[in-house]
């Protein structure tokens, strides 16, 4: 028997004697035989033990340890100790979704802080409870856009993340949107082109700030001309970036929404992540997700409630803002504690810090021969460089010197094969950003002198 | 209890960073920075910490209660599988390195797991192939239908339908509509199931494919099952099977041996997710050989020498649904699930999950209307309904159970049942916890005899009674700073 | 339970109160005692047209949403926009400050396909 359940073999047959069945198999009966597995086959049960070494072993197999300059909206930042400590009380690991306000004040308090810290960092009015990760929730942003305004056409703007844009495209195959992309030029979006693109036929435009380049940019002059249209302008935040950059809701923005894996959780290969999303108040009702809202029990004393369920598939079903179920309420718990600590201050010196660092790299890797920083507006912790070679060459013999240089173009910006995106968090020291330069600088001399060095 | 923005403290800090060890010229661009600081609150790290761990209080747990929330699986997680989450090797790995010219290299222990939980769950579900990229259960419903509007696209046919039960989830219904198709609700039958008739009555050629949980939310297994998936098939319709319920029946039965096509994988549900407070979870989707071609990239695939890649080139793919290869470090503690279960373990956990569920309905039958008197698998769903007349609704039976120290059953779902009470102990829950459960459930009976005039003063013992929901809608209020503003 | 008597009815519990070629339109008291308090109605705007027995409006309490019919065709003249401060008013006041949307009727014959007082109290107690 399996430590996970308690009946013993005098238990069960208690149970089933109060039921009248003579065995288990009974129970089963309404599973009749042509429905019996054709195949069930698994190894036998192990101990804790032999999984760990099981998955010691696999996880060895990874390339671990390298120092990161790999960014492209996901980064190595540090999460402090206390957030794990916090999250890891049964009490909000093991809870589930908030259904029974009274005995869920934990989960249901919490949530609306979260809110109120993405209303925060952001600028925005209302936020909602999470949704799955900052891809998925650009999506929701989008047909949230096209549920308030009831136009089809979405202009998006070369600078959002690439990945990000494939998934828009693929939930929308089956359904009749029209989408314009805008181009970008050495990572600075095309402005008069995003304005001409926009009419009264547009829902969204849908913008990143800093882009996928790194590229910081105000968007107010975007915003005015969109909202004489009609057009409401999406936001595609990095949170970290706002401890020190003019928010969303400072530009105007309608609908913000970010990844937060940076606010306290570890990459973990994908997943999972974050997905935030904030608002207007005039809009809240056509957000998708949960929402918490504040009111009071009936002694008055304050209290938290899932609010405007109305919205939401368990009433609407057909009908309802989206098909989501869950939020990701325990990765909404990391950001706030993680949040929390940071505080005002900390947050402000984590952004400054992460903004210093990549500087001082970008300084140092335009001192490289055939280096070339490419950028045309001010950038956050991340940056574009021009190489004198193929990139991705340049980061694979990288990662044999222990780095992980950055990120090539080439897969989602086809004839951008010689650059490469680097980031840089508060994680990184001035003794690795150095020896990431030489080593960077000593990659570019071996690999030119090799004639088959990319092959 | 205070908002933790109410206890803030000019000049206190809860997290030290690191000292600048670059110097540079450059300030933040004046035209570019925010107008004032993030108003984020200033405690140091011990109030941040107490302020969480007493808020944590507030809540009911599986670690502290007992929590039969029917269609839900709140089951008892291994502590030992959250530990495994936290190899470092797994959850420092940047999900772009694959992305890097050979790449694959750098994660093959990673793209190990993947591939292996995709062989196991296989196994499990007689299904071809599977993806692990959906982030949750209802994302894996709407990948599974955009497979099925790929696949009828493909064969050219004219499909506008997509059938589903009317005790159904209520993502089955959303999940079509947002992927462009309309729903047709069938009723349940006297005995709990799709009313076979009035199914008949709805195929027509149009009909794209049907939603179907089995067991399904009465907790009951449908023995048409087969013969409702050779008239969908009929008409070159899909079955999607929504695993919500596929902890009722492993080693008993599998989706892919007795008709279905395509569906998902609620990961907390058969598996081991921490729940949460809701989320995160994973929802992967496996598919029979009809439709692996329409499968999400990437894909998992092993080469000749033994090395693990991850695929894109699938011309028919519907493409991307997630940034990347799914919620790994939730994937993870669902492979470490299987291994420490093991086959024996498996099968043992459908067992008694039922043996748990039908002993509760025996036990109450009788003080509680059962609409549907006949076995049940994983969960029950009773009615509250003769406790009603006497003024005490399925609501204040939940809450009453609060007092008892039990988390209340789902209430009100499915909306096929009035007043309804949906019990799902689970197979990690002991007799004595069940037993103790259903006395309260007993007692809850009795005090609607003896004085339902009390049934609204429940619970009593909670840091708050019941919340005034009416007016959380009506003066929206959901940021402390829009409050203030 | 209180039922207008100089209203006509809809069997999705609208009532409608026409004048001349101008109507006013909102539901039944019984229709608002099932959904609950009413925390939000979604109105149409002023302008719009709609048809006999397609959507006009929908109303939220807090554990259920409905969509609202209308009873008649016609061009909406007016939306009561006091139910956007206070939703409640539909509780309090079903057959008169509740009134949702004012029309201006394309067809009065259509009142036939609509429920007199009396039918519509007997349709109440047919369906339970």
């Amino acid at each position: 028997m399996i430590p996970y359940i308690a009946n013993t073999e005098q238990e069960v047959e208690k149970m089933l004697a109060r039921i009248g069945v003579a065995s288990i198999d009974d129970l089963f009966a309404d599973i009749r035989n042509r429905h019996r597995p054709k195949s069930f086959r698994f190894p036998a049960g192990l101990s804790e033990f032999e999984v760990i070494s099981t998955l010691r072993a696999a996880a060895s197999r990874n390339k671990s340890g390298l120092i990161s300059f790999l960014g492209g909206g996901y980064y190595d930042h540090y999460v402090p100790a206390a957030v794990n400590a916090v999250i890891s009380r049964g009490e909000f690991y093991t809870a589930y979704t908030p259904y029974q306000p009274e005995v869920a004040q934990g989960t249901l308090q919490a949530l609306y802080e979260f809110q109120s810290s993405i209303c925060a960092l952001t600028g925005m009015e209302a936020a909602n409870a999470s949704l799955y990760d900052g891809g998925t929730a650009l999506y929701e942003a989008a047909m949230m856009a096209v549920r308030i305004n009831g136009r089809s056409k979405i202009v998006m703007d070369g600078g959002v993340s690439p990945i990000y844009r494939k998934i828009l495209r693929t939930y929308t195959t089956n359904l009749n949107y029209e989408f314009a992309e805008t181009p970008v030029t050495h990572g600075h979006s095309d402005r008069d082109e995003i304005i001409r693109q926009l009419d009264k036929d547009t829902a969204a435009i849908i913008l990143q700030n800093p882009n996928f380049f790194g590229a910081m940019d105000d968007h107010a002059d975007i915003v005015t001309r969109a909202h004489e249209l009609g057009v409401l302008v999406i936001e595609s935040v990095y949170p970290i970036a706002l401890g020190l950059m003019k928010t969303p809701g400072e530009m105007g923005a309608d609908i913000v929404t970010g990844e937060g894996q940076s606010l306290g959780l570890p990459l973990n290969f994908g997943g999972p992540y974050l997905g935030f999303m904030a608002t207007r108040k005039k809009y809240i009702r056509k957000m998708p997700g949960r929402i918490v809202g504040e009111t009071v029990d009936e002694n008055g004393k304050r209290c938290f409630v899932n609010t405007l369920q109305a919205r939401e598939q368990h009433i609407r079903r057909e009908k309802a803002t989206s098909n989501i179920c869950t939020n990701v309420s325990l990765c909404a718990l990391r950001a706030l504690v993680f949040m929390s600590l940071m505080g005002k201050q900390g947050f402000k010196e984590l952004s400054t810090l992460n903004f210093e660092k990549a500087e001082y790299t970008r300084q140092r890797l335009e001192s490289i021969d055939g280096v070339e920083v490419k950028r045309s507006a001010p950038t956050f912790n991340e940056f574009t460089i021009l190489l004198p070679l193929a990139a991705d060459c340049v980061v694979e013999r990288m990662i044999d010197k222990g780095f992980a240089a950055g990120f090539p173009l080439g897969r989602y910006y086809p004839g951008m094969e010689d650059y490469m995106i680097v980031a840089v968090t508060e994680k990184r020291t001035r003794r690795e950003i150095d020896a990431y330069v030489t080593a960077l600088e000593t990659t570019l001399n071996e690999l030119s002198k090799e004639t088959a060095a990319c092959s | 209890m205070q908002l933790i923005f109410e206890k803030s403290v000019p000049g206190q800090r809860g997290f030290l960073n690191s000292r600048s060890d670059v110097d540079v010229a450059v300030a933040f661009p004046a035209e570019l920075a925010r107008a004032e600081d993030c108003p984020l609150p200033e405690l140091s790290e011990l109030e941040v910490v107490r302020h969480y761990t007493n808020l944590s209080k507030y809540n009911f747990s599986i670690d502290t209660h007992f929590y039969p929330l029917g269609s839900c699986t709140m089951k008892y997680n291994p502590k030992f599988c959250e530990e495994i989450a936290q190899l470092p090797e797994f959850t420092q790995l940047h999900p772009l390195l694959p992305q890097l010219r050979h790449g694959d290299q750098f994660v093959q222990g990673a793209l190990e797991v993947l591939y292996e939980l995709e062989k196991w769950m296989c196994e499990m579900t007689g299904m071809d192939a599977i993806t692990m990229q959906p982030l949750a259960g209802a994302h894996g419903e709407l990948t599974g239908v955009m497979m099925m509007a790929a696949y009828h696209k493909a064969r050219g046919n004219d499909k506008r339908y997509i059938i589903v039960p009317d005790s159904a989830h209520g993502t089955n219904p959303a999940t079509a509509r947002i992927a462009g198709y309309e729903t047709i609700a069938i009723p349940s039958d006297a005995n709990g199931v799709m009313d076979l008739e009035k199914l008949k009555e709805c195929i027509t050629d149009e009909v794209a494919g049907l939603m179907l949980t089995c067991p399904n939310t009465h907790g009951l297994f449908n023995s048409d099952i087969d013969k409702i998936a050779e008239m969908i098939h009929a008409v070159d319709g899909i079955m999607y099977y929504d695993g919500a319920n596929l902890n009722a029946i492993l080693g008993r039965c599998r989706p892919g041996d007795i008709g279905f096509d395509v569906m998902h994988i609620n990961t907390h549900k058969t598996f081991t997710t921490p729940h949460g407070g809701g989320g995160p979870g994973a929802g992967p989707v496996g598919v029979t050989e009809k439709l692996t071609p329409y499968l999400p990239v990437s894909r998992v695939i092993q080469k000749e020498d033994g090395a693990y890649a991850l695929k894109y080139d699938y011309p028919d793919t519907i493409g991307y649904i997630a940034s990347f290869y799914g919620n790994f470090g939730i994937l993870l503690r669902a492979y470490a699930y299987i291994l420490l279960l093991g086959e024996e373990g498996l099968r043992a956990v459908s067992d008694h999950a039922v043996l748990n569920a039908n002993y509760i309905k025996e036990c109450l039958k009788g003080i509680y209307h059962l609409p549907f008197d006949r076995r049940c698998m994983h969960e029950v769903v009773f009615s509250a309904k003769n406790q009603a007349e006497r003024g005490m609704h399925a609501l204040d039976i939940a809450k009453f159970l609060i007092d008892q120290g039990f988390h209340p059953p789902t209430v009100y779902f499915p909306l096929t049942v009035k007043e309804s009470i949906m019990i799902e102990p689970t197979e990690t829950e002991s007799k004595a916890t069940i037993d103790a459960f259903i006395e309260a459930m007993m007692a809850a009976d009795q005090l609607s005899r003896s004085a339902p005039e009390q049934a609204h003063q429940f619970p009593a013992t909670t840091p708050v009674t019941r919340p005034d929901e009416v007016k959380a809608a009506r003066d929206l209020n959901t940021s402390y700073f829009q409050k203030t503003a | 339970m209180e039922i207008e008597d100089h209203l006509l009815y809809t069997k999705e519990h609208e009532w409608v109160n026409i004048d001349g070629d101008e109507a006013t339109v909102g539901i039944s008291d019984y229709a608002q005692e099932s959904l609950g308090d009413i925390t939000f109605v979604e109105l149409p705007a002023a302008g719009d047209d709609v048809e006999q027995f397609g959507e006009l409006a929908s109303v939220e309490s807090v554990k259920a949403a409905s969509d609202i019919f209308s009873p008649m065709s016609g061009q909406i003249l007016e939306v009561n926009e006091d139910l956007n401060d206070d939703p409640g008013i539909i509780n309090k006041s079903p057959y008169e400050k509740g009134w949702i949307v004012r029309l201006s009727l394309s067809d009065i014959e259509e009142k036939n396909n609509l429920m007199t007082a009396e039918e519509y109290e007997r349709f109440l107690e047919s369906t339970g």
